[in-house]
């Protein structure tokens, strides 16, 4: 198993990620934004999470424009597995390989705190390990964590199974931190090999860490 | 030639900037404000003279970065 986590000007995520997948035992390479290709066995792209490009004009605007980004798109149009994490999925739905985009959050406020999330669709690679209703508690750290879609698009999200995972309480009821749509934290492209959350997982990978929710999500990955 | 866009969250896209920002100048007592939208201004020098030129490079420029049109609007002013 063989992981290829990128890095922009900005990311700060890389060696979180790094972290987290050598710890599962895959074998990981950063690759800078300036590459063009991706290494030829790469099994998962992780887009790490971070502030590519300071954030400036919109999150992800500018990262989308990175020389790699071609390269992540023909993979993935390939079908090739990519995770974007927090930037990393806001870097994704700039470029379109996910649906949608990342506002502003709505209290206008950062939010670095442990949240829980409930599993709404196990029905792919990333969350095979979890079940359906599964309460995990994981990271956010986001301004722009804000998931909007318009009405009929969200349809499509629900009728595919690409609603991932949902903000909630311990419990497993909705609480919602940022005002995205339906309280939505993660979803996947149609084809299901393009992932995108706002939630760090490589945050949660161990209880001296106050959580290792995280394993299960990533191990999804290396059954492949 | 000088290229004015205005970006804007669309219609219908919850404002939360604008909000907060209505909020603030209510409790200023400023009356009678209906809606406020906060938005960015992007001002751009361009080495042309052809209008028609300018707007279609810009309006692509709008289309492929200036703008996110999942959520946002854009206009272009172009003055010579």
């Amino acid at each position: 198993m063989k992981v290829a986590v990128l890095q922009f000007p900005g990311t700060n995520c890389e060696y979180d990620t790094v972290y987290a997948f050598k710890k599962l035992g895959a074998e990981t390479q950063v690759i800078w934004h300036k590459e063009e290709s991706l290494p030829s066995d790469t099994d998962l792209v992780v887009v790490a999470g971070g502030f590519s490009y300071g954030d400036y004009l919109r999150s992800g605007a500018i990262a989308k424009f990175s020389p790699i980004m071609k390269a992540v798109k023909e993979y993935a149009n390939k079908g090739g597995k990519v995770l974007g994490i927090c930037n990393g999925f806001q870097v994704l739905t700039e470029s379109r390989l996910l649906p949608g985009a990342l506002k502003r959050n709505e209290s206008l406020h950062f939010i670095s705190r442990h949240h829980h999330l409930k599993v709404v669709s196990n029905d792919n690679i990333f969350l095979e390990k979890l079940s359906v209703d599964d309460v995990i508690n994981v990271p956010i750290a986001h301004h722009d964590g804000n998931y909007y879609i318009d009405e009929e698009s969200l349809k499509e999200l629900y009728a595919n199974k690409q609603v991932l995972l949902k903000y909630t309480d311990a419990e497993g009821n909705i609480s919602n931190p940022n005002g995205s749509i339906d309280s939505i934290a993660g979803i996947c492209n149609k084809e299901k090999n393009v992932f995108g959350l706002m939630p760090h997982p490589e945050r949660a990978m161990e209880m001296l860490l106050g959580s290792d929710d995280g394993v299960k999500m990533l191990e999804g990955f290396l059954s492949a | 030639m000088t290229a004015i866009v205005n970006v804007s969250l669309k219609n219908g896209v919850l404002d939360s900037q604008g909000k907060a920002v209505h909020h603030a100048l209510d409790s200023l007592h400023f009356e009678g404000i209906k809606d406020v939208r906060v938005g960015k201004q992007i001002v751009l020098k361009l080495d042309t003279d052809d209008h028609d030129k300018a707007r279609a490079d810009v309006t692509k420029m709008c289309e492929d970065l200036l703008a996110n049109t999942v959520i946002e609007d854009y206009d272009i002013e172009l003055i010579k």
